[in-house]
């Protein structure tokens, strides 16, 4: 029998540079002072929820209606970060809006035709990777101040006052003598008003109302009442249901396939092939040849998807294993040969060796891991002659945009893709092969589809966190000192096939500036490359996860090699608090590492430490200009380990909405927590072993602690993204705390599958 | 299309005689009575979710492993994809969307959820706060231990903020400060 194959169609080539490039550019503040006019006559087309005959447009992120009524866009996915939140408040606070007034609004991709090229509406939209926040700072506050001044500018016309002698509070203008304007009776006029030659001043840090005040998720209500609409949620009229089944090897091909007994099923309509293009980057086209059975409805399409005989013919991956990578891995790190990169020699390694009182070595296994997403991958799609609408839970729906405009050829602002709220991405949604295979069953199909992957295809068919082995030696001298430190690192790089030059491929996997460099004087970090057919993808907080785990166990073993108290040996490798140079820019403040260890310290009483029946671990890190410091308290009972406490430390510089900073800190240590207790994937023959939640766990909650207590550090430094901040220490700091109640050291994750094979 | 095989009664059904003649199973979701003239084998999910479009119960792996596809069936909580609509005849079915009074006030575990932020992405949430109702129906105090028998697991890790919201649920709390 035969059946339709669907090929990729590069009919208009769009290169990866010149995207950037554009996604870099268009990454300005320009959008602020669009839009004075009313919004029929805005001059770039806005999200129809900002539209109406009684909005007036101040700026692309902010409407204020006559009844004072304020809209807020928001440019970036949530993805459970609380952006939907804490995006509106910081132009909010900067608007000097009534925050009861304030309604979030998630803008979709905002894209116009810049003859031929796309020119980004919003600039950067990206969620779930901890820029957010950062980015916002710098540019979104300006839409909140542009506002306020057209507003006080009318309000100054009004009264025949100057502008400085106005204020503004909780969504009104009041003038010396009392007299009081609500923005809603402003706003006409206020669109009226040339905008300012330059962006006014921004408010003093004294002056803010809602940043670093607490506010609960904007979408909260929806939430627990079933109905915010995810993108699985939506559908147009006659929209059909697509469900695919993967090939097991990513460079295999379909040897057979009948689907008479699918084509039986009641509701099937059809079945297609979907290949990925050949010479397109990893994440941008499918990871594997799928066949897709498409339906009216769901359940018919699962039911016709039991039906396929399909007979997949592996390619030449199908000797790989995971344990094969790892043992390679592990001759790599002995450093007999070359590395792939030399990514930091700070003094003489091998001069700083013949001072050695001390040498340690020692090598820690990390498991890859797959995304695990809530929410499914999915897609809804309707490619037509002339328009193609997509709602897609993406993380970066600009590379969205790109592999829709590849597929279908269509110009840019030809091409309209709506972010709903998305459940879960931790970098799964940065890659897009679920919105190419989308894109090209609604072409085949004439018709709107909405995709859904099941579990299956969603563990088994990811980008996954490469496997990795990292040994670690120490040169200590008389005084204790650490004077030489040598990391050797091996893993499959995650941006192999992504535009990143071979030179650069380390990037994903080690960081140039993490903990002990810049405070061991002879310092070398070596990365050995290693090939895998086995798709790798941006995960949360890599590679941090692995390196942190690696290198705080490491200096619990240093302390505890001299029999000291690991806590003294992280402050005297910190040293005095001063400021360190990083080379990927910025300082690395070491006060604020120090200060976010001593609180996790005194709250876990960890004076404790040589005494307590149960057992104390600590760790701590810094990354992106965020400080972290876990401190973990174990109980071993009956051979079964119980986590009685966990305590995290963050400063993360200026805090803007303390109960979301909580909510991430605490989600983010019980997300690593979960991971270092219970999972990895493994592969063998080159398939994937892992197919549903079953075979990759996530920790249940007899298996978590009952509370982690948050403490996070106020701060003036402009924010860092917190999403992942608390990621990279708990592990570590689980395993120290192990290794106290039970004498046994974890060198290799899932934690609770290694202690048991140990104890 | 096959979309269109649910019906919705008049919620007064019980003065209205249903037509014995047609086939069919009686469902009743959320107070409100529905009858199924599909496949009896088809899982509730997927009759909520396409059919009905009560889209707040969710796919929550094959076998519903991650618990988002929790509802309340007598008031017990159960996967929604495990459970074929021929085994849901005189079966009352209530899903995230009808907790909640029809006047909007929330259920005190939606309102506690809200009060203690117990909330990540919000996909699995609905089936966090369905079966939180079946432990608080089933154990007025719960116990650390009895918390730790719900079956949903969450990658945003809300878990220590769902206990909160339960203990806070058992104090008589909810929506106070």
């Amino acid at each position: 029998m035969s059946h339709d194959t669907l090929m990729g169609n590069d009919r208009i080539p769009l290169s990866r540079r010149r995207f950037i490039q554009l996604l870099a550019g268009g990454a300005g503040v320009l959008m602020v002072g669009i839009g004075t006019a009313d919004a029929a006559d805005a001059p770039l087309p806005l999200p129809p929820s900002l539209l109406g005959d009684t909005f007036y447009g101040i700026g692309a992120y902010v409407r204020i209606d006559t009844d004072g009524n304020v809209l807020i866009g928001v440019r970036d996915p949530d993805t459970g970060t609380g952006v939907n939140t804490s995006l509106p408040r910081i132009i909010a606070d900067e608007l000097d809006a009534d925050w009861n007034r304030v309604t979030a609004v998630p803008l979709g991709l905002g894209v116009t035709d810049n003859n031929g090229q796309p020119s980004w509406i919003y600039g950067r939209q990206v969620g779930g990777t901890g820029g957010s926040i950062s980015a916002a700072w710098a540019d979104l506050r300006q839409a909140g101040a542009v506002a306020r001044w057209l507003l006080l500018q009318a309000a100054a016309r009004r009264l025949g006052v100057p502008a400085d002698r106005l204020r503004c509070e909780s969504g009104t203008v009041i003038a010396l003598d009392g007299r009081r304007f609500t923005y809603g009776s402003l706003v006409e006029d206020a669109s009226k008003v040339d905008l300012p030659n330059s962006v006014p001043p921004l408010k003093t840090a004294e002056r803010y109302q809602l940043i670093g005040n607490p506010a609960g998720d904007v979408d909260a209500r929806e939430i627990v009442t079933g109905q915010t609409r995810f993108a699985g949620d939506q559908q147009y009229g006659d929209t059909l249901t697509a469900v695919v089944v993967h090939c097991p090897w990513p460079d295999g091909t379909l040897a057979g396939l009948d689907f008479t007994d699918t084509l039986a099923v009641k509701g099937v309509v059809k079945v297609l092939q979907l290949n990925p293009e050949a010479g397109q980057q990893t994440g941008t086209t499918l990871s594997a040849i799928a066949v897709a059975v498409i339906a009216e409805d769901t359940w018919s399409a699962l039911k016709g998807r039991q039906k396929l005989k399909l007979k997949w013919k592996p390619g030449a991956s199908n000797s790989e294993s995971s344990d094969a990578l790892e043992q390679q891995a592990g001759v790599l790190v002995a450093g007999k040969t070359d590395p792939t990169t030399r990514v930091r020699n700070d003094g003489d390694i091998e001069a700083a060796g013949k001072k050695a009182a001390r040498r340690m070595e020692a090598t820690y296994f990390q498991p890859w891991l797959a995304h695990a997403t809530a929410e499914p991958m999915n897609c809804l799609a309707h490619v037509q002659k002339n328009m193609a609408t997509l709602v897609v839970p993406s993380q970066a729906p600009q590379k969205a945009w790109a592999v829709v405009r590849r597929l279908t050829g269509l110009t840019p602002d030809q091409i309209q893709i709506s972010v709903p709220r998305v459940g879960g991405g931790y970098g799964r949604r940065l890659d897009h092969d679920y919105v190419a295979e989308a894109v090209m069953l609604s072409m085949a199909l004439d018709k709107p589809v909405r995709l859904l992957w099941t579990q299956d295809q969603d563990i088994g068919h990811d980008y996954y966190r490469s496997g990795s082995v990292h040994q670690l030696s120490a040169i200590i001298d008389r005084k204790r000192q650490i004077l030489g430190w040598n990391q050797r690192m091996a893993s499959a790089s995650t941006l192999v096939n992504r535009g990143v030059p071979d030179s650069r491929l380390w990037t994903s996997e080690v960081d140039v500036d993490q903990l002990p460099a810049a405070l061991v004087p002879n310092y070398r970090s070596d990365w050995y490359g290693q090939t895998s057919t086995i798709p790798r993808g941006p995960t949360r907080s890599m590679p941090h996860l692995s390196n942190a785990f690696a290198v705080q166990s490491f200096i619990d073993e240093i302390a505890h090699s001299m029999k000291e108290d690991p806590l003294d040996t992280h402050l005297r490798l910190l040293g005095d608090a001063r400021e360190l140079p990083l080379s990927g820019g910025g300082t690395f403040d070491t006060g604020r590492l120090i200060n976010v260890l001593k609180l996790v310290a005194d709250r876990i009483e960890w004076k404790n430490w040589l005494h307590s029946v149960n057992g104390l671990g600590i760790a701590c890190w810094h990354f992106n200009g965020a400080y972290v410091a876990h401190a973990v308290e174990v109980a071993s009972q009956d051979r079964k380990l119980v986590i009685q406490r966990v305590v995290c430390a963050v400063d993360v510089g200026r805090i803007i909405n303390p109960m979301g900073l909580e909510g991430q800190v605490a989600g983010a240590t019980l997300d690593a927590l979960s991971t270092a207790l219970n999972l990895s994937i493994s592969f063998k023959d080159g398939q994937i072993q892992q197919h549903s939640g079953k075979d990759y766990p996530l920790a249940s909650m007899a298996q978590l602690p009952n509370a982690v207590e948050v403490i996070t550090v106020p701060g003036d430094r402009d924010p860092a993204g917190a999403s992942f901040v608390a990621m990279p220490t708990a592990a570590p700091a689980l395993a120290n705390a192990v290794f106290r109640a039970t004498a046994v050291r974890i060198r290799r994750l899932p934690l609770t599958r290694e202690l048991s094979r140990l104890s | 299309m096959a979309l269109a095989q649910a019906k919705a009664l008049p919620a007064t059904t019980d003065t209205i005689v249903p037509d014995k003649i047609r086939d069919g199973i009686d469902l009743q979701i959320n107070g409100e009575h529905f009858r199924h003239t599909g496949d009896p084998q088809m899982p509730l999910l997927w009759y909520l979710r396409d059919v009905l479009r009560l889209t707040g119960t969710k796919y929550g792996g094959e076998h519903g492993e991650n618990g988002a596809d929790q509802v309340l069936l007598n008031g017990k909580a159960g996967s929604a994809i495990s459970v074929p609509i021929a085994k849901l005849e005189k079966v009352e079915i209530t899903t995230i969307e009808g907790l909640s009074a029809n006047d909007g006030t929330l259920h005190p575990v939606q309102q506690a959820f809200i009060d203690e932020d117990a909330i990540g992405c919000g996909y699995c949430t609905p089936g966090w706060i369905i079966a939180s109702v079946d432990l608080l129906q089933r154990k007025k105090q719960p116990s650390d231990d009895d918390i730790d028998s719900l079956p949903n697991v969450c990658r945003c890790g809300c878990q220590t903020r769902v206990r909160r919201a339960i203990k806070r649920v058992a104090a008589g709390k909810a929506g106070q400060p």
